[in-house]
């Protein structure tokens, strides 16, 4: 394996990448391989994602869509945590459930979580039930497979000293099995939020009428390149934040744990 | 033993009575007392109707057979083209710190974009044909095959990474028989994420507009508010992503021999 680089190096090969990618996007452009209206130069689309802060397209500016979006992310996400991690857990405790659940669950995995934007629709509606049941499917699995993976994998004489001890089967799991399990619970959060976030654009994409999802793809049917990207970007950027939040949390969480 | 065998006997029997319980309930919520209306829920006769109805006559513009196999293609192709591009970048990317500090800004900018955010893109770009299907199924593929190739460089422990620089060991024979071996469960690893993903987008982008494909059924039934057929098609994209990753487990236990018996999964 190559030796560490020095840090001039390193950065001087990072600003080279840079570079090198928006040359490349630049050479598109000007070598008039791609004609402009399916190919806005790098400087346009950054102009157009701060335009679109202040100008409304498909109806709204761009804070009111993220605002609508990270709303029906808050509740499927939300709910897919509340629901996921308990169970996980339990699930990782009780073997009866265990038992009971794993083959419900195995089945439903497989299924794509947009697969559910019919029922979805029509269970729900497509305002915000529809797209948080969507979250909910993807950002469930995660949730639940940490949360069962992090319980089973608790030292056992944590546990025997619990039940020698006598503590009771739902003390055992809030202050034995949950503060073992939360770095595997952290994780399986961190992929159930960009599952979640992924499927909120797929729902979003197909069935709502707002939200950064439709900003898109109604972008797509105007043939507006520039925004479509922009609106990319800011989708990205989002996810990167709800990322950084999560991580935030768990530091939280371990910090309170060794004092 | 005897207690193993026990277990696995006692999970067999509840799974098994779980799935006959809420076969049961369905037929019960569903037929028998009508809970749940037809116009949400069909009832099961209805989806064994449904399911004879596109194997035999076609629904969307073809048959389920039909339709299976162009989603398979869909995925097969874009797979395909994102592991042979991604697998070989990861490994790259782990060994080479330059090629790292280099690539990276690119690929820092475009991970965080999540797949199906490239589906307008890329009908602006290749209309609603197979290409723009296999651009996002290439998108989405692509990203998790680079991360976990390049993790499963950069864990390969050090002393292997000594011992072939100190034997000469270089070029094709370095990746044949050191990077590749080394950082093989984590390249499948990748690849199982992979999977999901590409099954995922191809529902998504064949749900906004195909002529064919499983996506194309849920479409078609969402728009006739058909749900014995949206069931259908449902369990046609569960059965389709689990046999394929069976299939790539398979394939899995077959490349690493020496994994034999600690296989996770």
């Amino acid at each position: 394996m190559n030796e560490r680089l020095s840090r001039a190096e390193f950065w001087r090969l990072t600003l080279l990448g840079t570079l090198a990618f928006l040359a490349v996007w630049y050479l598109a452009r000007l070598l008039h391989l791609a004609p402009p209206q399916f190919l806005p130069m790098p400087h346009e689309v950054l102009l157009r994602l701060v335009d679109l802060f202040h100008t409304p397209f498909a109806g709204h500016v761009l804070v009111d869509h993220m605002l609508a979006s990270l709303g029906r992310f808050a509740m499927g996400f939300g709910l897919a945590a509340l629901v996921g991690v308990p169970l996980g857990l339990m699930m990782g405790w009780f073997g009866w459930l265990d038992d009971i659940v794993s083959p419900l669950f195995d089945s439903l995995r497989f299924i794509a979580p947009v697969a559910w934007v019919p029922f979805a629709a029509l269970w729900f509606g497509t305002g915000i039930g529809g797209p948080t049941l969507i979250i909910f499917a993807g950002a469930f699995p995660p949730c639940l497979i940490n949360a069962y993976r992090g319980a089973k994998n608790v030292d056992i004489r944590f546990l025997e000293a619990a039940s020698m001890l006598g503590v009771g089967n739902f003390r055992t799991i809030s202050e034995v099995l949950f503060p073992a399990a939360v770095p595997s619970i952290i994780a399986g959060l961190r992929i159930g939020a960009g599952l979640g976030w992924m499927s909120l654009v797929g729902a979003e994409l197909i069935v709502a009428s707002s939200g950064m999802g439709n900003l898109i793809v109604r972008a797509q049917s105007a043939v507006a390149t520039d925004i479509v990207m922009a609106g990319m970007l800011a989708i990205g950027a989002v996810g990167v934040v709800i990322d950084i939040l999560i991580r935030r949390i768990e530091t939280m969480l371990l910090k309170h744990r060794q004092s | 033993m005897a207690w193993l065998i026990g277990r696995k006997a006692r999970q067999v029997g509840v799974g098994l009575g779980t799935v006959l319980i809420v076969a049961v309930l369905w037929h019960l919520s569903t037929g028998v007392f009508g809970w749940i209306s037809p116009a949400r829920f069909p009832r099961p006769d209805e989806a064994l109707k449904a399911f004879q109805f596109i194997q035999a006559e076609g629904y969307g513009n073809g048959r389920l057979l039909q339709h299976v196999l162009h989603s398979l293609m869909l995925v097969a192709k874009g797979f395909a083209v994102a592991v042979a591009v991604g697998v070989p970048l990861g490994l790259l990317m782990g060994y080479s710190r330059r090629a790292e500090a280099f690539l990276n800004p690119a690929f820092l900018l475009l991970r965080p974009i999540p797949p199906l955010a490239w589906i307008p893109l890329a009908i602006v770009w290749l209309g609603l044909d197979d290409g723009s299907k296999i651009l996002v199924i290439f998108v989405a593929a692509f990203v998790p095959s680079v991360i976990n190739s390049y993790t499963g460089v950069r864990n390969i422990e050090t002393p292997m990474m000594e011992a072939a620089q100190m034997l000469g060991v270089k070029g094709w024979r370095l990746v044949r028989e050191v990077l590749v071996p080394g950082s093989l469960p984590m390249i499948f690893t990748g690849l199982r994420l992979s999977l999901q993903a590409s099954w995922t987008t191809l529902v998504a982008a064949e749900l906004i507009g195909a002529l064919y494909g499983l996506g194309s059924i849920l479409n078609q039934a969402a728009q006739d508010i058909y749900p014995a057929m949206i069931l259908v098609a449902m369990v046609c994209v569960g059965v389709c992503g689990a046999s394929t990753t069976w299939l790539l487990g398979q394939i899995e236990a077959r490349a690493m021999p020496w994994r034999k018996g600690r296989v996770a999964e």
